[in-house]
């Protein structure tokens, strides 16, 4: 077997994060290969059930890319997100799952560098961890 | 209603007794049914009928058979197995048989961590020999006595079988319990494997929902617990802070909770379409939220989002350390 390599999921908003990943491809800055990009309107469009499903078919980490505070293209979509997201990493949290494998970042269009840094920290955190454990089931 | 007689069987898995209850709750209107009932099996709590005698009993003998409780020992998943074998229909009757229930809860801690709070660590605990529960045993020598085998976790009746319907409640109301026996007895039943409910959330026949007092439905302020005084009585609960589960609760019950001050802790299950009832309370009452700050005032989250649906979450239970 060749060495472990996380399984990443990245949820990334159609306004924000999305050009940001492009952006970092058109400047070719170096970001792992193992993060699997999901596009959704917007990050609050981000259902905890979407994230739980993700942990469940395999994923050792679970990012959300959102547009700054104040820019989501639908005026309060990013606020709902972070809202949710505290309250999903506490459960999260008291589930057994370690709050590194869970991450949501403020990442705009113009940020390519910070994209690509982003996904270089999250898939060394997630490798320092090791494997996730929710897909071995109940 | 048909001409023969509907043949029932009930049986107590891993429950309280309640949802038993729930069905003698019927009271006067039970006897109206009775005449077209035949009540074959109720065991181990209404008729004097053991398990020896439901195992006896033909294949597909039964039309409808009421489950109770949930998967704790190996007991309740071959009795289970049993019912399934010998009932046309299934019904996961409550709370704890369609999604887990209260004792899903013990999903967050293992059986070794049960075990010992259980027979070491309580203050009335006597237990110098360490004597723990055993499946088997034999005493002075010839005696082969057994208990059954306490399993590492709690699960729904439907992961053991297969389930035609669920009914919600903790216990379930009894008229939610007539209207379902009305709707097998006439065989206008939903297509299986669904919940036989009106459909609607807890919110939607709440008579506080501030749709139903002409209100502006306002973002969440604070975070209240119900020991925290008491809630204005015409007011959204939600609304005051208590964390009222409503919105994605079904509403078969009336909305009796509400009704008396209570929040919706979630017993009726989750409103059709959604598909693990905490992670989409924690949508709901996050959204609701004003600030970020509330989130994180909200008392021990999985026990406040799963209290009654642990074990059939997408999760199941607490991701254990290696």
């Amino acid at each position: 077997m060749s060495e472990w390599t996380p399984n990443l999921i990245v949820f990334a908003c159609n306004w924000c994060t999305y050009q940001g990943a492009d952006l970092a491809g058109s400047l070719r800055y170096d970001y792992p290969s193992n993060i699997k990009i999901i596009r959704v309107p917007c990050s609050g469009r981000v259902e905890p059930e979407f994230v739980v499903e993700a942990f469940k078919r395999g994923a050792d980490g679970v990012f959300i890319g959102g547009c700054h505070p104040g820019d989501c293209h639908y005026k309060e979509g990013n606020y709902k997100a972070i809202r949710r997201f505290d309250l999903l990493k506490r459960i999260l949290l008291d589930m057994g799952i370690e709050t590194e494998r869970f991450q949501l970042e403020w990442i705009s269009g113009s940020e390519g560098k910070r994209f690509a840094e982003a996904m270089t920290t999250f898939e060394k955190n997630v490798r320092e961890l090791g494997p996730c454990r929710v897909k071995e089931g109940v | 209603m048909a001409d023969k007689k509907l043949r029932l069987a009930v049986l107590m898995a891993g429950a309280c007794g309640g949802c038993d209850m729930a069905i003698v709750d019927i009271s006067e209107t039970l006897v109206d049914v009775l005449p077209s009932l035949e009540v074959v099996f109720w065991a181990p709590t209404v008729a004097d009928v053991k398990y020896k005698d439901l195992e006896a009993m033909p294949d597909k003998s039964i039309d409808v058979g009421l489950i109770s409780g949930m998967i704790r020992l190996d007991e309740h998943e071959h009795m289970c197995k049993v019912m399934r074998a010998k009932c046309n229909v299934i019904v996961a009757y409550g709370a704890c048989a369609a999604m887990g229930g209260i004792p899903g809860m013990a999903n967050m801690h293992t059986k070794e961590e049960i075990f010992q709070t259980a027979y070491f660590d309580t203050f009335s605990t006597d237990n110098p020999e360490g004597v723990t529960p055993q499946p088997s045993y034999l005493l002075d020598g010839k005696y082969d006595l057994t208990l059954p085998t306490f399993y590492p976790y709690v699960r729904p009746i439907q992961s053991v079988i297969d389930v035609d319907f669920f009914l919600g409640g903790c216990p379930p109301h009894h008229s939610v319990v007539l209207n379902a026996l009305v709707a097998i007895l006439k065989g206008e039943l939903p297509p299986k494997g669904s919940w036989i409910t009106n459909g609607k959330a807890v919110c939607d026949v709440c008579v506080r929902n501030p749709r139903n007092t002409d209100e502006k439905r306002e973002m969440v302020k604070e975070v209240r617990r119900t020991i925290d005084g008491d809630p204005d009585e015409n007011k959204c609960l939600l609304q005051q802070g208590y964390m009222c589960l409503g919105p994605i609760t079904q509403g078969d019950c009336g909305a009796l909770c509400p009704k008396v001050n209570i929040p919706c802790a979630g017993c009726g299950g989750p409103i059709p379409g959604v598909k693990d009832f905490g992670l989409r309370a924690v949508s709901a009452i996050a959204s609701l939220m004003d600030n970020e700050d509330l989130v994180n005032q909200i008392p021990s989250p999985v026990k406040l989002f799963y209290r009654y649906s642990l074990p059939s979450s997408m999760l199941g239970k607490k991701v254990k350390k290696v």
